[in-house]
């Protein structure tokens, strides 16, 4: 490297050229947005694992804080210790226990088939978190931050329904037609967003969120109208059940709750492997997200890149959306059908590091925190919210690298 | 004052930025560091004037050993500071500027701007600098500006000044009133670090040179020494300094601009009824200050700028209108300004910049697929035969040195079948070394029978590779001259003035 001169922050470096035709103001800020987007969409794998590995000894620590035990234990450390640092045992190996059992498999059961049984919940929650990760993760590597998971979700998964529950049709035209038709919708509502910023340059972010609004308001008035997708002859708003046709298969027999989506997932963690990889669409995605003025100057429609990357984006999260509607909750559309999948979608594609198999195994992480969570409430009684403070304690971490670099005293990244 | 700096190491990680240096500059004294990009100039002003922490050495201003941490500091030691690219505040008024971060303040915290007013009438006084205090610092021309830098300096009772690469900016003119205004400093006992790249400005007003190579100190050199062995010192080998190139070849007009116009997003014409050909084997370069239309230029050959007038013909097919990706169908080659913004995505491989403006079509592309075999393949060829120095074709972009840098994106460019080549500061910030190359490079396309544009603000390089010279000013061509003009007659055309018996050259 013969480089050494650093430029600093408002310091000119050597002389013409390194880095020096300053941008203007409003450009750099956008500069600025979209490096510290790019930090945190793709810091270093080691990174994503510290996060994980400290968000789980906050909640540790949460757990013993609040468990009754531990508590009473406390108030009488100083005579007797053993006894409190036993209920610290007992209350954080319970819990940690108890999601072990409640998302892999669980060793107090005896038939085999029920002992793995959460292991198939794991990956029932694991199939949408994956698609929504692929979602995220697609927009983030063209540097968008596409938000509107949950509106892109609610749009699809409507769409998906009416078709589940209104017609009638064989199996083998009925499903894939379903399928479609949600990654159709999904697409419209996620390239609104694309084009919008190609045209206008409004952002994503900001266009994203409203967008969101605009599809829970835009389900709850077709779930109120009988010919839309209410159930006649019902209050509540919520759609009639899917027809049999239109269901995601269940792939181990009707014992398990898995059903076809979570293949579906895998099928799509490879196309976005294939396509971030291999496709040159993939290449102009990446170009155009790692520097959008040399891809611009090379001839490449940074606009028309980012519509299609959202389109690609909304098609994913409509899948996910699909899978809830005609997989996990098949009695029927509902305002909650996003089962917030639409937000812990940002999360995996984060702890993904934005990266198809990355995204893969941080999809499946959150599926067995929701199965477990679950069964750690149950038998711990252990809030199932403190999952989700686990959840966004990743996030944290792993948005300020900083921090958990200087908990785990590695050294600074340096400066290329 | 007398500054010394005695064994300054400064190490980013493993890099080792400088190598214990030592320095010593007098009172009176115009002390040059000579270096090219990277060498580590930079780093060493900013070690003495307190933006970085020296691992080892130490900083000696009369005698006294200092230690800064931060500007602040070395400001008040008496070191100033002229930046390359100014820290003025546009929209204040010079005196305003001035005062700025040393305010001096009356009753309830009024500013006292009457003070600062004297302050700066005192300075431009004494150096014959001609600044209006109250002129809006937006207004000034860039050599003026230049000078508020320095008043700026002074004001805060400044010893040692020193000048970080100031001519990059300049007209050759203001360059020449800036050599003066350094030369009147020195005489009031000043002591001056100039830093440059440049040997003509070194020869012209050092004392004494310093030569930094790879941040280690390689001698001191005569300002009497030769450009060769200035440049030798600087490169650690033999340099050619001319460029060889015989009598062009003409062909047929291949590119024809008729009547440009450019008009910036803020409403402001920044080409201005532009007419000009380039025939084929021809290398038309363009003369002028930055930012007098030329990056404007550029970027509507390449179909980059929004609202283009006029005709750009390129062997008789129209340009304006059409987008950037058929643009580069036709065959037009582009070297940007600034490789770093629009030439290269620094996270991506060498490889993967190889391929860059070709991600729709062969070779690199089939049925939507990357060809990666085919890509590696032409990477470790172009690696080879543009002399790129990498580890590997898999090397991040961002991790080369600017030369190397500059040599992908001209692998790039001309690995293709061009009918146009555009360059634009195709040198700027690339070591002596790589300059040779790329000078040889783009001669060696003009010579076969591609008509080449060269955008440069360094008046060396224009001589250096033009058959025509083509001078800009505000948007407009103040004419199209042979490119043995005489260097004088340049600088003055880069003022906008027009010398009365000058005669266009048709190609």
């Amino acid at each position: 490297m013969n480089d050494t001169d650093k430029p600093q922050p408002g310091q000119p470096e050597d002389s013409a050229g390194q880095t020096l035709t300053e941008p203007a103001p409003g450009d750099q800020q956008g500069e600025r947005s979209r490096s510290v987007l790019r930090d945190i969409a793709s810091g270093d794998a080691m990174a994503g694992v510290l996060a994980v590995f400290l968000a789980v000894f906050v909640g540790s620590v949460m757990i013993a804080a609040t468990d009754e035990g531990v508590r009473e234990a406390a108030s009488y450390v100083t005579a007797r210790p053993s006894d409190f640092f036993t209920a610290l045992w007992e209350a954080i190996s319970g819990a940690y226990s108890a999601m072990f059992r409640g998302s892999v498999f669980n060793y107090l059961l005896t038939e085999p088939a029920q002992q793995w049984r959460p292991l198939t919940e794991t990956l029932k929650f694991a199939g949408p978190l994956i698609l929504g990760g692929l979602g995220v993760g697609l927009a983030f590597r063209a540097s968008l931050f596409n938000i509107g998971g949950r509106g892109q979700m609610l749009v699809a998964g409507g769409a998906a329904g009416y078709v589940g529950f209104q017609f009638d049709l064989p199996t083998i035209v009925h499903l894939p037609l379903a399928l479609v038709v949600a990654m159709v919708a999904g697409a419209l509502w996620g390239g609104i967003a694309g084009l919008l910023k190609a045209r206008t340059g409004a952002h994503e972010v900001i266009v994203t969120i409203m967008l969101n609004y605009v599809a829970y308001y835009l389900l709850f008035y077709a779930l109120t109208k009988d010919w839309l997708l209410k159930t006649p002859g019902s209050v509540n708003p919520k759609s009639p059940p899917m027809k049999d046709s239109a269901t995601l298969p269940k792939v181990l027999g009707d014992q398990f709750n898995l059903h076809l989506g979570f293949v579906i997932a895998l099928v799509a963690v490879g196309v976005a492997w294939w396509l971030l990889n291999r496709s040159t669409l993939g290449y102009r995605i990446r170009a155009v997200g790692e520097n959008p003025h040399a891809a611009r100057a090379s001839g490449i429609n940074v606009g028309m890149t980012y519509t299609i990357v959202m389109m690609i984006a909304g098609s994913l999260l409509g899948l996910a959306g699909a899978n809830q509607v005609l997989g996990t909750v098949t009695s029927g559309v509902s305002l909650d059908l996003d089962a917030s999948i639409g937000f812990d979608a940002i999360t995996v594609a984060l702890l993904g590091r934005s990266r198809p198999l990355g995204i893969l195994a941080a999809g499946l992480l959150f599926g067995a925190l929701k199965a477990g969570g679950f069964t750690m409430q149950a038998s711990e009684s252990i809030s199932v919210d403190l999952v989700l403070v686990v959840q966004s304690l990743i996030v944290l971490f792993l948005a300020a690298p900083p921090l958990v670099r200087a908990i785990f005293r590695l050294p600074a990244q340096e400066a290329k | 004052m007398r500054l010394v700096l005695r064994g300054i190491t400064k190490r980013f990680g493993s890099m080792v930025a400088n190598d214990s240096i030592s320095l010593t500059v007098e009172p009176g004294e115009i002390h040059c560091l000579l270096g090219e990009n990277g060498a580590g100039k930079s780093t060493l002003m900013n070690v003495l004037y307190g933006l970085y922490k020296a691992d080892e050495g130490e900083i000696e201003l009369d005698g006294e050993v200092q230690h800064f941490t931060g500007p602040g500091d070395a400001m008040a030691a008496g070191i100033g500071m002229v930046h390359q690219h100014f820290m003025l505040i546009p929209v204040f008024s010079v005196a305003e500027n001035v005062m700025l971060g040393n305010e001096t303040t009356g009753f309830a915290g009024t500013l006292d701007l009457d003070a600062s007013r004297a302050r700066v009438a005192e300075i431009s006084e004494r150096f014959g600098f001609h600044v209006d205090p109250d002129a809006l610092v937006e207004d000034l021309p860039v050599g003026v500006q230049q000078r508020v830098e320095i008043i700026k300096a002074l004001s805060r009772d400044a010893e040692l000044l020193v000048f970080d690469e100031p001519t990059a900016v300049l007209t050759p003119q203001e360059t020449d009133e800036l050599m003066e205004i350094m030369r009147q400093l020195k005489e009031a006992g000043k002591a001056i670090v100039f830093i440059t790249h440049k040997l003509r400005e070194v020869r012209a007003v050092a004392d004494r040179i310093t030569v930094i190579r790879l941040g280690k100190v390689v001698g001191e050199a005569d300002p009497t020494a030769s450009n060769a062995e200035l440049a030798s010192m600087m490169v650690g080998r033999p340099v050619e300094l001319v460029v060889h190139k015989d009598a062009p070849t003409l062909g047929a007009d291949a590119l024809v601009v008729k009547d440009l116009r450019v008009t910036d997003l803020a409403g402001h014409k920044q080409v201005d009824g532009l007419s000009f050909t380039i025939r084929a084997g021809e290398v038309l370069c363009v003369a002028g200050v930055q930012g007098n239309g030329q990056t404007e230029l550029t970027e509507a050959l390449l179909g980059l700028q929004d609202d283009v007038s006029g005709s750009i013909t390129l062997d008789g097919v129209e340009l304006v209108g059409r987008s950037t990706r058929r643009i580069l169908d036709a065959g037009v080659g582009f070297i940007p300004e600034d490789r770093q913004v629009d030439g290269l995505v620094p996270s991506f491989t060498i490889a993967e910049n190889l391929m860059l403006n070709r991600s729709f079509r062969s070779p690199f592309v089939k049925n939507g697929n990357l060809r990666l075999g085919a890509l590696r393949e032409f990477a470790q060829e172009k690696l080879q035969q543009y002399d790129v120095r990498a580890r590997d074709i898999d090397s991040l972009a961002a991790s080369l040195s600017g030369g190397n840098q500059q040599k992908v994106v001209v692998a790039r460019e001309l690995s293709r079948d061009l009918r146009l080549l555009v360059a634009a500061q195709p040198t700027r910030g690339v070591d002596v070394g790589s300059i040779e190359f790329i000078h040889k490079q783009i001669v060696a396309t003009r010579d076969s029978g591609i008509p080449v544009l060269v955008v440069s603000t360094e008046l060396d390089e224009v001589v250096a590779l033009a058959d025509r010279i083509m001078v800009l000013y505000r948007g407009r061509v103040v004419g199209i001259v042979p490119a043995d003009t005489p260097r004088e007659t340049l600088g003055l055309m880069m003022t906008g003035e027009r010398p009365k018996d000058l005669k266009d050259v048709a190609s």
